[in-house]
């Protein structure tokens, strides 16, 4: 193998598994860190800086740093990464100090952003420190977007949400509340510089089976009933319902009806439990409510008298794993099963839908009805048109929402300063900087903390159940924030080899816990990573290769358990090896940290 | 040196050996020795041998004397039995563990000091004894613990971190061991844990007095251009001989040597080592000849290292003195004191 290029700013980006798994890129560790020295504000500014929304994201994110994190493989459970970001929003201070300064004179330009959900808004607040006029346009009265209609209260408190909200509003967005854009055309004829649209996917699916026709009244889509549930409404609903899907709405759906008064309420999913889209934890709280999941049933037909809904027929199938690992199903030999309800809660997809915009202005519509964009720019075959959120490549979630906004308000920024949206992008850069303090000191707690996952307080669940604006998880206090903040293995601390300093002598391969490093000579990637004091197995992680030492042989580092405890540095008589912390900059318009 | 623990959590795939455990099973306390001390790879190689051979950590008795090398039994095997003793004598401790328990595997831990300087004499008595034990000396030729005076073992010319030359001849363990009669007799390098480990093992397996000098440089003095027993130096001037190699007989034997250089000896318990003769005319069995050659290559300034002596009929202090098969400490009161009629008889043996 060829030595690694450390200065190749994805390497080390990579060995940060949660910061290279989110989306927005944010300095996961480096929040942790703030949040044990209680920088609750410091913590707070570093996500709201990459992610726009904490709080929010603190609540309902759908934490795909979590899935990555490192502790998944040394041990079991990950870091509460999304639980403790809570805790930085709920113990911040007074921010204002800290936000970004707006310009009084404008640069003159003009942006509109269709839609006020979280790709907008973050647009906005990108776009606003460079001194751009941005007008944001919602048909609903307050800004949100789906985070409002689609997140119920008990998950995430109306004020927080507001909070958020308004921080980017006050930074001096013109707002246009009430406005339904119904045309893509009177919207260019109002002559604004650029477009984004950020209007979501707000076309819930429907299903076409026998007797839906006949039973309109007892049926809602999940994320129309959802958003008439938030502004108020729909207060109740009787009878038995059945939620169909299994997706993060459906259990939205299904909590929220119980606490509107449903006699019952039942989930039929077509899947199995384990590959239902819906994340582990929204499963584990509906099913902690007490609401069964029924597996496995896709629906054949709708039973109704004389347009009275009586119940769902459903088919009973078996998953089976295939000799090619893939999932399918079979008959059961059991007989359909009918289900007795009185109201469905359809949740079973969305789409992004955009019927205003009309299909001759030169914004080209491919045959999903997607916009034709450039993955990277997000600029659509209307130069001055972008795209970004779920309008973008259909739903996904709110921290993708935040990614896709900064990489618009880059392709907005450059499209109005004249630059190419291509070749005039900023790189990415990365920071490598000596933790090394003293003699065994450390700029960041090195010891490794054995202490299992630490549980996040809920709410008495009969009051839960009874009260559909009380949050359900009380959040981490703060003692239990620094106690599950000591957990972070501060993979952002890079392990640094120097070749040049290296005397061989296995102080750093006996010391290692975790049997990441080794002495060898080279070979080719499939032969050394066998080759190794533990063979390295996880191909999805990297190998960091030395140039070769005196002895012919080269240092070979597996990234893929390293606990980052710094004892190879500790040992090490020549300080070949350096514990570096490393800052990923990513780049973002009117960013105030990365440095 | 550190001050951090080194955590208990392992590798998720580390291998568990024939009883259960992995590696980090018959790790000790963390060591408080410089940084890059050689020491601490002979610690991590025992380790590593004792896992691979599957005895369980208790079965073992770890003794040591006094100075930077008799400090590391702390950091190897912490739950067998471990006795730190006097300055130069640990041998008459390990001699009187080994009567008493002969069931127990022994491993001395020494220097170059308190086995060359101030305990050379029960150094010499112990080999003589042939104690059935692995004597393992980390020898960096240096004073460390008091700041880096020249020891015995130290090469004549060789010199002080600031210098100044070593006027003395050097005492080689080695050639002193093979003499007055280990049975096995072996020199590696801290450095070379591919080397070290199989010898390791073959000298626990082996029955008798296997003597193992482990050159193991000193970083703090005795790691710079003047010395002979430097990590460059040794890599430089090294010399290995024949190479060990221990197969558990569970295992199947691959050889990739060429044919006929490899010699096979079967283990009392049924485990086979294997010589891999790398010098040819090397005999590793012709007591007389390797000390020839180990004190010939010595003038030249090189290290041999390897396996250079194995007794072909290698015979314990137990044997010598005849000694029941059950452990002297395992013997109950009617076994240790037969009664009059008895001593009667003993008595009788001698009129």
């Amino acid at each position: 193998m060829k030595p690694t290029n450390i200065f190749d700013p994805n390497y080390f980006h990579k060995v940060v598994d949660c910061q290279w798994a989110c989306p927005a890129h944010t300095p996961v560790p480096e929040y942790i860190r703030l949040i044990a020295q209680e920088r609750y504000t410091e913590a707070y500014m570093l996500n709201w800086d990459s992610n726009v929304f904490p709080g929010v994201l603190g609540r309902t994110c759908d934490r795909p740093c979590e899935p990555a994190c490192r502790r998944v493989r040394t041990e079991e459970k990950p870091v509460a990464i999304c639980r403790l970001k809570r805790v930085a929003a709920d113990n911040k201070g007074d921010i204002s100090a800290w936000l970004p300064r707006i310009p009084k004179i404008k640069n003159g330009k003009k942006v509109a952003l269709l839609g006020a959900g979280p790709a907008s808004l973050a647009v906005a607040r990108d776009l606003m420190p460079m001194g751009y006029e941005v007008h944001i346009f919602d048909k609903e009265t307050k800004g949100g977007g789906f985070m409002r209609s689609q997140i119920p209260a008990f998950r995430l408190p109306e004020e927080v949400l507001d909070d958020e909200v308004d921080i980017i509003l006050n930074l001096g967005v013109e707002q246009h509340f009430g406005f339904e854009v119904k045309s893509m055309k009177a919207m260019l004829d109002m002559g604004f510089d650029a477009y984004f649209i950020g209007t979501g996917a707000p076309r819930g699916r429907d299903l076409d089976i026998p007797g839906r026709k006949e039973v309109s009244a007892n049926i809602s889509i999940g994320i129309d009933w959802l958003g008439s549930v938030a502004f108020g409404h729909t207060t109740s609903i009787k009878g038995k319902v059945i939620v169909m899907g299994g997706g993060n709405t459906a259990m939205d759906c299904c909590r929220t009806a119980v606490r509107l008064g449903a006699e019952s309420v039942k989930v039929v999913v077509r899947s199995a439990l384990d590959v239902m889209k819906a994340s582990l934890w929204e499963k584990e709280d509906a099913m902690s409510e007490g609401i069964p999941i029924l597996n496995n049933r896709p629906p054949k037909e709708f039973v109704h008298e004389n347009g009275l809904l009586k119940g769902i027929v459903f088919e009973v199938l078996r998953p089976v794993t295939g000799a090619d690992g893939k999932l399918r199903y079979e008959p059961s030999g059991e007989p359909d099963e009918f289900i007795e309800c009185d109201h469905v809660l359809m949740a079973i997809g969305q789409e992004n839908h955009c019927p205003w915009i009309e299909r001759d202005l030169g914004i080209q519509f491919d045959k999903w009805d997607c916009p034709v964009l450039n993955d990277t720019t997000l600029q659509s075959t209307l130069p001055k048109v972008f795209f970004g959120g779920d309008s973008a490549f259909g739903p996904e979630n709110i921290i993708w929402a935040s990614a896709h906004a900064h990489r618009a308000a880059i392709s907005i920024h450059l499209f109005l300063t004249g630059k190419d949206l291509l070749n005039d992008r900023p790189p990415e850069h990365i920071n490598l900087v000596s933790a090394k303090m003293g003699t065994h000191e450390w700029a960041y707690d090195s010891e490794h903390d054995a202490a299992p996952r630490y549980l996040v307080p809920h709410a008495d669940k009969k009051k839960a159940l009874a009260d559909i604006k009380l949050e359900v998880e009380l959040g981490f206090d703060r003692e239990l924030g620094a106690k599950e903040a000591q957990r972070c293995l501060n993979c952002d601390v890079q392990t640094v080899f120097t070749d040049k300093l290296c005397i061989e002598c296995d102080a750093c391969v006996d010391i290692c816990p975790m049997d990441c490093i080794t002495f060898t000579e080279n070979a080719e990637e499939d032969e050394l990573r066998l080759q190794l004091t533990a063979p390295a197995n996880n191909r999805q992680q990297d190998l960091y290769v030395s140039k070769g030492l005196k002895t012919g042989r080269m240092m070979v580092k597996d990234e893929d358990v390293c606990l980052h405890c710094g004892l190879c540095a500790e040992r090490c008589p020549t300080n070949a090896w350096d514990m570096q912390r490393s800052v990923v900059l990513v780049p973002q318009l009117g960013s105030q940290a990365g440095c | 040196m550190t001050f951090v623990a080194k955590p208990k959590v392992h590798h998720p795939r580390l291998p568990l050996n024939d009883i259960g455990l992995t590696r980090r099973d018959y790790e000790g306390s963390v060591s408080t020795l410089c940084a890059g001390c050689g020491h601490d790879s002979v610690s991590a190689a025992i380790v590593q041998a004792c896992a691979e051979l599957s005895i369980p950590p208790h079965r073992f008795a770890k003794v040591s004397g006094i100075g930077c090398s008799s400090k590391t039994p702390s950091y190897f095997l912490s739950k067998s039995h471990g006795f730190n003793s006097v300055h130069g004598r640990m041998p008459s401790i390990a001699t009187g563990a080994n009567l008493a328990n002969r069931e127990l595997y022994t491993i001395g831990i020494s220097g170059d000091g308190d086995s060359a300087s101030i305990g050379l004499g029960q150094f010499s008595h112990i080999v003589r004894r042939r104690i059935n034990m692995a004597y393992i000396v980390d020898n960096n030729g240096t004073y460390g613990l008091t700041k880096g005076q020249f020891s015995a073992t130290n090469d004549k010319g060789s010199t002080s971190k600031r210098g100044a030359p070593n006027l003395y001849e050097p005492i080689d363990l080695v050639s002193l061991a093979i003499q007055i009669g280990a049975s096995f007799v072996a020199r590696s390098f801290s450095g070379d844990k591919k080397q070290l480990v199989p010898l390791i093992k073959a000298a626990l397996m082996h029955k008798g007095m296997a003597f193992i000098d482990v050159i193991s440089p000193c970083v703090a003095f005795n790691n710079h251009n003047g010395s002979t027993k430097s990590y460059d130096y040794v890599r430089e001037h090294r010399e290995t001989v024949v190479a060990a190699d221990y197969v558990p007989h569970a295992e199947e034997i691959t050889a990739d040597y060429e044919p006929g250089t490899t010699e096979r000896i079967n283990m009392p318990d049924g485990s086979i080592l294997q010589l891999h003769k790398l010098a040819q005319d090397y005999d590793p069995h012709d007591r007389v000849a390797a000390l020839h050659y180990v004190q010939s290559r010595q003038a030249e300034g090189e290290v041999v290292t390897g396996l250079l002596y194995l007794d072909p009929n290698p015979m314990d202090c137990h044997d010598i003195l005849g000694t029941v098969d059950t452990p002297l400490n395992q013997l109950n009161e009617a076994d240790l004191c037969p009664g009059n009629a008895a001593l009667g008889s003993v008595n009788a043996s001698f009129r």
